[in-house]
């Protein structure tokens, strides 16, 4: 009897704890799935109404386990205003843990800017993006065939709360569809597939979908970037990326023939990719390209004030399952990024992230070198990543040069998002390696004027 | 009182403003010094044309073994690299890499990069490669100006400097990114011979010591080593045979060629060959006769007695020529001293390499030198070199032999070979320097004591010049002056058309990496062709890491260094077998080839190829000496099967044999669809200005894995053998 109760109010007590959950409902759920790249993204857009008594400050985003590995951001705002007066207002996003997640469901936990009363709604926005999520299919590809790949997902959205309608509209890049789950009501338009509208879907509700379509689009994945940023107070920031770049998309297999390559390019190759384009901050200079054996030498530098862009082409084009590993250094002027801040120190202001256009990252490490003679390193960010300090060596160093690793896996382009690196420094540490090099020559000098000078023979001559 | 105080703080300033001016002395000195310095600095950046045209990479093909070799020096340290068996190369014999090279270069490329790394200087291992040809002539260039001192004066010193500074017959192989044995070789020669005739001219046996370490250094650098062993010994016996023996010589020599041979054989590629090889024979046959003549002077001096000493002297000399030779004798016939190789006998004889080593004769920097080649690499010098010989013979000392020696023997050399002129490049400079410094000395004096006999007057111009001279001097003083002016200023006309005519040379023929390709298109704009690179690098990211490469050994060193991938055969060229092999294999139809391939493991056959380019140094070009090399092994491959009349076509009219190998197919796979030259048929080899004669090839047993852009490099894959039911 006494463990009956005593189970009862485990129960009691997990309903009351979810009680929050249980009291929000969406009214209406439009999910619009960008598949045209490599890179999927999903925008989500939500009505919300607390129907609970007490007042909602948060909510829940549930995703299936198999897309909770590539997840790789989300964002949320909440929308207020009509049509042509709509203000955005970015949400606190945070991954949460549940503890009685069904089928290792993962969360992200919403917080509204203001609590929802009873009856109340707010219209969310939500961006989540996904990658290494396109499954080739046929997973090894000819040269002169098309890249086809399947996407998995659910036709209903997965959410802890009772959604009263909702709509998904899958795009892809052609019309090219080889197939494509039915769940009724379901039906494509070109390149528009739109699973719904579907009334009162119960909480976890879960209908599992497979589109099957043509994406030629280039699966640039950098399967390893390293930047370096190394900062030198004498005027200049010195930045150096080395990449290993793949093409993530299906196998290349069997001939690869220069003659169809070059001459029927259209239906030759049509899922590979030669060249890559590189977003550069303005005022960019010494912009260098090259790889372990030389420079490589097809590479077009267009500078602005804006932007600039540098568009380049590995030595060969990348077929499915091909490498390239590369590096590009610029440098540029340190006013634009090197600024004081109100207590004294100094804080480097740079964007984080890949220059790359649409490419994936798998694993990034920014190194931070900071001038000699640094201290109190401390880095700011939007997001979290790992962090770890290392000492580098560097031309006439003695202490060695202070650098701030940051590290973070599954980078998208909407990542590049400033970062600040605060760090103190003492700007006579400047003049340490001139004056190693004017005492160095000074004592040669000496050594040759004592050396003529002083007769070392041992029998006068 | 402060006027008295002020005057002398006026007098001290005056006094230390005047002790300001140099002395004739120290001018002269401070002169040749910043010449000296200037010339160093031009050395090295009249070098530094294809850095800047280009950028900081390795050139040609034996430089890439020797940047991966100091590569792996400065990664794993020198225990390891001395250590190295190397899988990568000669797939599957492999190749014992410290046994098999002169590690000079790549261990003094490891110890400046150690060096600069212990004083802060962090930089790449590549750069300190590509750097260190130059640096080493600008060092050459001090080399070469005590050489001139030593045998000359200072004049000539500094202008054999000024002359081997840009003198294109040895900046063709000290360009920056040429990093070649040779190198470093010609300074440790240069070095050597310096110290060696310094130790002759003094008798001093740290001179001699100091030039058995030249000769060590030169050893552990390059194969070229066998030109001094034997050179001087020559000298030797040369200044014996004149009379001119002496305790200075014998000093010299013995300790040179002791210490020499001593430290020679602790590199383990020479070791005990320096003692028991043919080559080597000479240097201890003068050694042994030295010691015979410095028993018969002690004998003399002991006998007194002029009719005795004649009897004994020829008794002694036939017997030690007697036992010499039984020696030598013995020694070959039972394989204990082993017999010249096949390069020092196509050396010494021209022609041997044609006839009996294709293998050798098949490297352009093998051939016999073109006149033009000559004139392209010494330019004035070859009209200088006489007369310097001239001077002298005018002058003739021991230091005069041996540079006249030296030259002599050099330009033989360099007569056989191309590559050998080299060699030869210093001691040009050397006598054309003598040549220039005493010109220009007679003449300038000439002038200057016209100038002085009006001024002085007589009284002193009797005691300054010769009375002689005075006289001429004063018979024909007018013509004579601008005669002098004349010349002066033609030899100064003759030395800027020099000087202009090495920096183009060496701004247009010796500056390209040849590993990129640049051409002007129709615009006049610059086209890079940098396809090698391009292929080399796929072949480094997308194939196997074990995954073997066939292709002509040309560019076996390239494909390890820069692909990472192991090779058959490669420009070390030691099994001659293996190599005909692969040109077995590139010379058979495609299924007696493909047995060939799957014997050796191939996996992928790389072919070059300019059809598309017009780039006249490809395969195709290359064949003929496949098919001999081949032929040399494996008597079914004969070379009559592959012409026509005599005549090496690829268009229609070639021989069916020629049409249908592998090579031919290769390089022409799916060539006959492609459109090179407007308003020329499908198939227009641009390379060899033909139509191609077999336009439909297919293939068996191989399958096309990458073409680079410009189609220079073609790779295929060898597919696996099909199951058989």
């Amino acid at each position: 009897m006494a463990a009956r109760i005593w189970i009862f109010s485990v129960a009691v007590a997990l309903f009351l704890s979810f009680s929050s959950a249980q009291d929000l409902q969406i009214v209406n759920a439009e999910r619009r799935i960008d598949l045209s790249s490599h890179i999927v993204k999903a925008f989500l857009t939500l009505k919300v109404e607390n129907i609970g008594k007490d007042p909602a400050a948060d909510m829940l985003l549930a995703f299936p386990p198999t897309q909770i590995k590539h997840l790789s951001m989300v964002q949320a705002m909440a929308i207020t205003g009509k049509k042509k007066k709509k203000t955005y207002l970015p949400l606190d996003v945070k991954p949460t843990e549940q503890p009685d997640a069904p089928n290792d469901t993962g969360y992200f936990l919403v917080s509204f800017a203001t609590p929802l009363t009873l009856g109340e709604t707010v219209t969310l926005e939500v961006l989540y993006i996904l990658t290494h999520s396109l499954e080739p299919f046929p997973s090894e590809i000819a040269q002169s065939e098309s890249q086809l790949v399947y996407y998995r997902d659910s036709a209903v959205i997965l959410s802890p709360y009772h959604i009263k309608q909702q709509t998904t509209f899958f795009k892809t890049p052609s019309a090219r569809v080889e197939s494509f789950t039915s769940v009724d009501p379901a039906n494509r338009a070109g390149k528009e597939i739109k699973y719904g509208p579907y009334e009162d879907r119960a909480s976890y509700s879960y209908a599992p979908v497979i589109v099957h379509f043509e994406n030629n689009s280039p699966f640039a994945v950098v399967e390893e970037l390293v930047r370096e940023i190394e900062i030198s107070h004498w005027g200049s920031l010195q930045i150096t990326e080395n990449y290993r770049l793949t093409h993530g998309g299906a196998r290349h297999k069997g001939v690869f023939s220069r003659v169809d390559y070059q001459s029927r390019r259209s239906i030759s190759g049509s899922s590979s990719f030669n060249a890559l384009l590189a977003v550069l901050p303005p005022k960019v200079n010494s912009v260098y390209y090259r790889d372990d054996i030389g420079n490589i030498s097809t590479s077009h530098l267009r500078t602005g004030f804006k932007k600039s862009e540098l568009e380049f082409e590995p030595r060969y084009p990348l077929f499915g399952g091909w490498r390239a590993t590369f590096i590009i250094g610029y440098r540029v002027p340190l006013e634009d990024y090197l600024f004081e801040a109100p207590d004294g120190r100094r804080y480097l202001n740079f964007t984080f992230g890949c220059p790359l256009v649409e490419t994936i990252v798998n694993k990034l490490t920014i190194k931070v070198v900071l001038p000699e003679g640094s201290k109190d390193p401390s880095a700011v960010l939007p997001f979290t990543v790992n962090q770890d300090l290392q000492v580098k060596y560097s031309y006439l160093d003695i202490v060695g040069r202070t650098v701030v690793v940051l590290q973070k896996d599954n980078v998208v382009p909407t990542h590049n998002v400033p970062f600040q690196v605060y760090y103190t420094f003492k700007p006579i540490y400047m003049l340490a390696e001139p004056f190693m090099l004017v005492s160095a020559f000074f004592f040669v000098f000496v050594a040759s004027l004592a050396y003529v000078h002083i007769d070392l023979n041992i029998v006068k001559k | 009182m402060g006027a008295k105080k002020a005057s002398p703080d006026l007098l001290n300033s005056s006094f230390s403003f005047k002790s300001l001016k140099l002395k004739t002395k120290q001018q002269e000195l401070l002169l040749r010094v910043s010449i000296l310095g200037l010339v160093y600095v031009l050395a090295f950046i009249a070098r530094l044309f294809s850095v800047l045209r280009y950028e900081s990479m390795i050139h040609e093909f034996d430089p890439y073994f020797n940047y991966r070799t100091t590569l792996y020096l400065t990664e794993k340290g020198f225990y390891e690299f001395w250590n190295w068996f190397d899988s990568e190369s000669w797939y599957p014999l492999g190749r014992i890499i410290g046994g098999t090279l002169y590690p000079g270069l790549m261990v003094t490329a490891a110890l400046i990069y150690w060096t600069l790394r212990f004083l802060r200087f962090f930089v790449h291992i590549r750069e300190v490669c590509v750097l260190t040809a130059p640096f080493f002539a600008s060092n050459t260039t001090i080399v070469a100006y005590f050489f001139g001192k030593e045998i000359w004066d200072t004049g000539a010193g500094l202008v054999a400097a000024a002359l081997i500074a840009i003198c294109p017959g040895y900046i063709s192989r000290s360009v920056a990114g040429s990093y070649d044995n040779e190198a470093v070789a010609i300074f440790a020669l240069l070095l050597t011979f310096y110290l060696f005739v310094k130790a002759v001219k003094t008798g001093s046996l740290s001179w001699a010591l100091g030039s058995a370490f030249g000769y060590f250094y030169m050893v552990s650098a390059w194969g070229g080593y066998v030109f001094i062993i034997n050179l001087v010994p020559l000298y030797v016996l040369v200044l014996l045979i004149t009379g001119r023996y002496s305790m200075r010589l014998y000093v010299a020599y013995n300790c040179m060629y002791i210490l020499g041979m001593l430290l020679a054989m602790q590199i383990r590629f020479v070791g005990f060959q320096h003692v028991q090889s043919g080559e080597h024979m000479g240097a201890m046959g003068v050694f042994l006769l030295m010691q015979v003549f410095y028993f018969l002077d002690w004998v003399k001096y002991q006998l007194n007695d002029t009719k005795l000493f004649q009897t004994f002297l020829r008794i002694t000399v036939t017997s030690a020529i007697l036992v010499g030779g039984i020696a030598l004798g013995v020694g070959t016939a039972s394989g204990y001293i082993s017999p010249w190789t096949g390069r020092f006998y196509s050396l010494l004889d021209p022609t041997y390499a044609k006839d009996h080593i294709p293998i050798i004769a098949s490297v352009s920097e093998h051939q016999p030198t073109a006149w033009s080649s000559f004139m392209f690499d010494y330019h004035i010098l070859l009209f200088l070199f006489p007369a310097g010989l001239y001077f002298c013979f005018k002058r003739l000392s021991d230091a005069t032999i041996f540079i006249v020696m030296y030259g002599l023997t050099s330009l033989y050399f360099a007569g056989v070979m191309v590559r050998l002129i080299l060699v030869a490049t210093p001691a040009v400079c050397l006598i054309s320097a003598i040549a220039v410094s005493a010109t220009v000395k007679n003449l300038t004096s000439l002038l200057r004591t016209k100038q002085k006999v009006p001024q002085t007057g007589s009284t002193k111009g009797v005691g300054s010049s010769k009375s002689s001279s005075k006289v001429t001097l004063d018979q024909s003083q007018p013509f004579q002056k601008n005669g002098a002016i004349a010349l002066l200023v033609g030899v100064f006309y003759l030395l800027s058309r020099y000087a202009i005519h090495c920096t183009w040379v060496t701004s247009e023929a010796y500056s390209s990496p040849s590993i990129v390709l640049a051409a002007r298109g129709a615009h006049g704009n610059r086209i890079i062709f940098d396809d090698y690179r391009e292929a080399y690098y796929w072949l480094r990211q997308n194939t196997p890491t074990d995954a073997k490469v066939m292709s002509w050994w040309d560019y076996g060193y390239q494909i390890t260094a820069m692909g990472n991938r192991t090779v058959i055969v490669d420009n070390n060229t030691w099994n001659n077998t293996h190599i005909a092999t692969v040109g077995r294999a590139m010379s058979s139809y495609e299924d007696e080839a493909y047995d060939i391939m799957r014997s050796l493991d191939v996996n992928y056959v790389l072919v070059v190829f300019g059809g598309v380019t017009g780039y006249s140094s490809d395969d195709i070009n290359k064949f003929l000496w496949m098919v001999r090399i081949g032929g040399g092994v494996y008597p079914v491959i004969k070379e009559p099967d592959y012409l026509v009349n005599g005549e090496f076509r690829v268009d229609k009219g070639a021989s069916p044999k020629m049409l249908n190998c592998l090579m031919y197919k290769l390089c022409y796979y799916r060539f006959g669809e492609l459109v090179t030259e407007y308003g020329k048929p499908t198939g227009y080899d641009r390379a060899r200005g033909v139509e191609i004669g077999n336009k439909d090839i297919k293939l068996e047993h191989l399958e096309e894995a990458y073409t680079t852009s410009n189609w220079i490099v073609r790779i295929y894959r060898v597919k696996p053998p099909t199951n058989r039911l």
